[in-house]
């Protein structure tokens, strides 16, 4: 397991980063907790010339209240996610969701702004990112920009985010406790085969799924069928059935198209009917 | 001397004393391996499951800088000689086996050439830069495919897929007992092919004296004196200039208990460069290229009576052993015919085994090797039958158990088991699960609407492996014990250890039986230049043969000693008393004599009788009679989630007979691993090749393996039936695990699923095939 060749550079702050990304272009790529681009170097699916190294840029790792949201820095780990009192007071949902993301290793080094960019299909942040309706920052060399969650994945490993850009920070609402995730593992890589984040707010209810499509998504078919209702076991069941409507599964050896759709709708439900229990 | 309040050692659940090494990261294994000018070879590998190789251009990987050479078939195989099987059976058609592809790759991962660099990061560009040119040709990936008429051939130059058919009969007639049953019970069972997966991969270093002709040859190995016996015929370097060294091993289940075509290359390589080179296989080549485990499929036909007793048993089982034979490769499912009756008198059985080549990386021995095979088969179809006659499936085990009084036990096999108390077993088992109360949980959460259920397995083994006669290689044991002139004890044992503990094991038994400290015995392994002979490990034979080894140097040890003690006595050999390490000789003197002195006195060797040799040292050769059969009950309890088809174990528990305990920690420890084991087997683990012949479950992303929290807490209990075939009563523990676990689980699966009409599934029983059983069942 060696990668090819390449070179490394450690940029000191954002604006030397972003220069960097722009000087070498599509060769550079930006390391940031490495657990998804180094074992892709690693099995050469991925052979970037420059390794644009973000892991010492001060003030990128922090979770903050900043009016009624939380911010959180891009190179926060999925550890710090996991354990933050500020989320878990504020805004739990996140927390809940890091808990689940591979083993206490993984989630030393991974981060959130390399989980969201990188944009595995199967990975757990995007479910709950997408529930929570989060706001993402980017910075390029066009300046700064703002990415709406609904926004941000694009398709299988692709999002909003420019080439030449960086996330620098994720903003997530203040919730009630009455959110909750719930995922069935791959067995083997223990990422999603079907994750069902939900947030049940004054406003409605939001569902994301992660690990069922090319893309997580909001299930706008149960969101719709909740919205303005008395969130009966009855109204919960009929609705998570919709949680795969309109959407393409993935089929692999690990689970058929129809397994994934079922356990979308499974979770879903699941997951509401917890949400409703912490209220 | 040794202190009185911790002898005896033997029985006592001692922390392993290899442990603190391994677990501080200061281990030395094969990766951890720096010799002066040593080079990295890495292996380019067949993308094609079946392919002529039309040409290869190496011009472009030799250009780039720090590439020492790169070779291929034509520049090594001539010198290399040919992977050895060491099964022979009659009428059995073998491919030669080459160490790099000639002009044909006949699997995924088939080594094709070797490119050797300054560092490994080279040598894996240079092999991404060779260019080889394959005109892919017709792929058989399904050992089912492979015996129809039509199909592809995997060695066209062979004629035929089937490597052998092997019929075995043996107790009473079996058309007489089948003419005489009252019903026939049909099952039809898939043993699915399992990647052993180590967690540290094969490796080697080899180094090459010139001047002395002498190869050093490091690698991550279960047995480096069956090597040492079989590369010199590969490479032509005689057996007394080689020196074979298994360094740390970290896993190994079978999957190391081979000679691989890289243990010859790289050998050759460091001959030919005049270098030490060092190959480390990667987690993809060990998934491709290190040996797999079951792939068997076995259609079974049972004779009984409508009161449960059976008659007799035949089965027909296909065997895939994949494109090339391996050490054991013929042999494995041959295994499964030997305890094919499991651990009930059934007077007759037939069985017919058809080995089958296929486009396909080669099975062979993996944990529990054809046992965990015949298990499965035996304890699924003891259920079936219990369902079809509708008796209870723990009154039919019992109606057919061996009486403890008939032992030693012959069975319809061919093989005498040398004791048992399985019924023993099976009612400690009823005890720690408290069974009336799980049958009374079962049926309450089953009038919940639940999916609960029972499994149980009594199992016996095959363990000590085993005589000369029954062993390709031969099956004795060497040891040797030196009691050094500072009465520190060194122990060499041929066995191979590697994570079975015999450091520790070893040190308990030599501790007790000589009477010093533990903390001054040293055991040594791993190394033909240090433990010249041994037949190593594998087939939990290490402390039953081995450890009988060992106890045959300490008598010769004791029996010299007290010559010695005698002669400073002033007295004979009878009026010696020796216990706990100290000799004395009541009546005749008040003088006590320790080891100390007088290991000091058979080195300075100044007052020695005249025919005594000095020195303090002792060599056996120890051969079993017999194997030993190890035996238990398992009893799993399992929940299945309707909505997701997940399965979670809610309660385990094993009683294992493995005779007279040397070290109960260890013995735990191998039970728990066993189990966990199967519990991959059962609910996740395939290795999962397309109809392409391409390699789906290459890497732990797609290859499960079981981690912490797929195991529960487990219930471990035991009964001890010493065996006869050695001093020391012990039978073996290394496979027990996964041979009772893996029937246990799964019957409690389908038990769980039986409610629904649902009676049978190929493991594993995954959420997705488990949802889609119960699916079809609404
Ligand atoms: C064994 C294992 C198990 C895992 N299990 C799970 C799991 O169960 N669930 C799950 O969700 N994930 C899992 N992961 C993935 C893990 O969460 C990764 O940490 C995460 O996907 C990537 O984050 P990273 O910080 O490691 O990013 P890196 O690997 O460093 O980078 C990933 C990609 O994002 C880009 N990037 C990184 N940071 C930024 C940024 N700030 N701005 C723009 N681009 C950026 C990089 O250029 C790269 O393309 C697992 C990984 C491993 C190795």
């Amino acid at each position: 397991m060696y990668p090819a060749n390449f070179d490394y550079v450690r940029p000191s702050t954002v604006e030397e980063a972003v220069r960097l990304l722009a000087k070498h272009g599509d060769d550079a790529k930006l390391l940031a907790g490495g657990h998804s681009l180094i074992p892709a170097m690693k099995l050469r699916l991925a052979r970037p010339k420059v390794v644009v190294d973000i892991g010492r840029i001060a003030h990128l790792s922090y979770i903050r209240e900043a009016g009624g949201a939380i911010a959180i820095g891009a190179m926060t780990t999925h550890a710090d996610v996991q354990a933050s009192k500020t989320l878990r007071d504020k805004s739990p949902l996140l927390a809940e969701t890091a808990s689940h993301i591979g083993d206490v290793q993984v989630r030393n080094k991974g981060t959130i702004g390399g989980s969201l960019v990188h944009a595995d299909p199967a990975a757990d942040y995007p479910a709950s990112i997408l529930a929570l309706d989060a706001e993402i920052d980017v910075v390029g060399p066009r300046g700064t920009r703002t990415i709406k969650a609904v926004d941000f994945f694009v398709d299988l490993l692709q999002t909003a985010v420019a080439a030449d850009e960086i996330v620098t920070e994720i903003r997530v609402p203040a919730t009630a406790k009455t959110v909750a995730y719930v995922k069935t593992e791959q067995k083997a890589s223990g990422f999603a085969l079907a994750g069902a984040a939900v947030v049940i707010g004054p406003n409605g209810v939001r569902v994301g799924i992660t690990g069922v499509a090319a893309k997580a998504y909001r299930a706008a078919g149960v969101e719709k069928a909740l919205a303005g209702q008395k969130l009966t076991p009855d109204l919960i069941a009929r609705a998570s059935a919709q949680a795969s409507a309109g959407v393409d599964p993935l089929g692999d050896i690990h689970a058929s198209p129809s397994f994934r759709a079922h356990l979308a709708q499974v979770n879903t439900r699941r997951a509401l009917e917890q949400a409703v229990r912490r209220s | 001397m040794a202190d009185a309040n911790t002898t005896p050692y033997v029985g006592r659940a001692m922390k392993r004393i290899e442990d603190p090494r391994l677990i501080t990261g200061a281990g030395t294994y094969t990766d951890d391996l720096r010799l002066s000018g040593m080079v990295h070879a890495a292996i380019l590998r067949s993308p094609h499951a079946h392919a002529r190789i039309k040409k290869i251009d190496t011009a472009a990987a030799r250009a780039i800088p720090g590439v020492v050479a790169v070779l291929t078939g034509a520049d090594v195989n001539a010198s290399c000689g040919f992977v050895p099987c060491a099964a022979s059976m009659p009428d059995l058609k073998a491919p030669k086996h080459t160490v790099l592809a000639g002009d044909r790759v006949y699997f995924v991962g088939h080594a094709v050439a070797v490119a050797i660099a300054s560092d490994p990061y080279v040598a894996r560009d240079a092999i991404d830069a060779i260019d080889v040119d394959y005109d892919p040709l017709p792929v058989v990936a399904n050992a089912e495919d492979a015996v129809k008429s039509g199909s592809p051939l995997t060695h066209p130059d062979l004629g035929t897929n089937v490597a052998y058919t092997h019929n075995v009969s043996g107790g009473g007639n079996i058309d007489e007992a089948f003419r005489k049953a009252d019903r026939i019970v049909k099952h039809r069972l898939y043993h699915q092919r399992l990647t052993p997966m180590p967690i540290e991969p094969r490796g080697v270093v080899a180094s090459y004296h010139a001047g002395e002709g002498a190869l050093t040859l490091w690698t991550s190995t279960q047995i480096p004196h069956l090597i040492r016996t079989l590369l010199p015929g590969m490479i032509g370097v005689p057996e007394n200039k080689m020196r074979i060294v298994a360094p740390e091993v970290g896993g190994g289940f079978g999957a190391k208990l081979n000679v691989y075509a890289e243990e010859a290359l790289i050998s050759h390589l460091a001959m030919r460069l005049h270098t030490p080179v060092k190959w480390i296989e990667s987690r993809r080549d060990n998934a491709s290229a290190t040996i797999h485990g079951r792939d068997q499929i076995g259609e079974y036909e049972v004779a009984v009576k409508n009161d449960g007793t059976i008659l007799g048993l035949k089965s027909k089982t296909i065997a895939d052993l994949g494109s090339y034979l391996q050490l054991l490769t013929p042999a494995v499912p041959t295994l499964t015919g030997l305890v094919l009756t499991g651990c009930y008198k059934i007077p007759a059985v037939k069985m017919e085994i058809v080995g089958v080549y296929t486009h396909k990386m080669a099975t062979d021995a993996y944990r529990g090797a054809g046992r965990p095979e015949a298990t499965y088969l035996i304890e699924r179809l003891m259920d079936v039958i219990a369902q079809e006659l509708k008796i209870d499936r723990l009154e039919l085990r019992l109606k057919h158990f061996p009486a403890p009084g008939d032992f030693p036990f012959p069975t319809s096999c061919g093989l005498v088991y040398d004791s048992g108390n399985y019924a023993a077993a099976l009612t400690k088992a009823k005890q720690l699960a408290n069974w009336d109360q799980l049958l009374k949980d079962r049926a309450a959460a089953r009038a919940a609407g639940k999916l609960s259920g029972i499994g149980v397995s009594t199992y016996v083994e095959i363990c000590a492996m085993g005589p000369s006669k029954a062993m390709p290689a031969g099956g004795w044991e060497w040891g040797c014990v030196r009691m050094e002139i500072s009465a520190k004890v060194t122990v060499i044992t041929g066995v191979s250890p590697h994570g079975q503990g015999q450091e520790t094991t070893f040190a308990q038994i030599v501790a007790d039986r000589i009477g010093v400290p533990i903390e001054d015995v040293v055991v040594m392994h791993g190394d033909t230049a240090v433990a010249h002979y041994g037949r190593d490990t594998y087939g939990s034979r290490g402390t039953a043969v081995g450890g009988t080894a060992i106890v045959m140097c300490i008598d010769k040890i004791l029996t010299k000693a007290k010559i010695l003690a005698a002669h400073l006595f002033e007295t004979t050999v009878d009026h010696v008393v020796f216990e706990k390490g100290t000799f004395t000789s009541p009546g005749v003197t008040n003088r006590v004599i320790t080891w100390p002195e007088l290991a000091g006195e058979f080195y300075v060797a100044k007052n020695l009788p005249a025919d005594l040799e000095p020195g303090l040292e002792a060599s056996s050769f120890f051969e079993p009679q017999n194997f030993t059969f190890p035996f238990g009950t398992h009893i799993a309890v399992v929940d299945v989630d309707r909505d997701t088809g997940q399965v979670t174990i809610t309660k385990y528990v094993a009683v294992d007979d493995c005779g007279p305990q040397i070290n109960p920690l260890i013995v735990e420890g191998q039970v728990q691993g066993g189990i966990a084991h199967s519990i991959g087997q059962v609910l996740f683990e395939q290795t999962i090749y397309d109809e392409d012949g391409q390699l789906v479950t290459g890497e732990f992303m797609d290859y499960a393996i079981p981690r912490a929290h797929d195991i529960p807490d487990y219930i471990l209990g035991s009964t001890v039936t010493p065996s006869p075939v050695n001093p020391l009563g012990v039978k073996g523990v290394g496979e027990a695990g996964t041979i009772g676990a893996t029937p246990a689980i799964a019957n409690a699966v389908m038990d769980a699923l039986e409610p629904l009409g649902i009676t049978h599934m190929n493991l594993p029983l995954t959420p997705e095939k488990v949802w889609q059983a119960i699916k079809s069942k609404n």
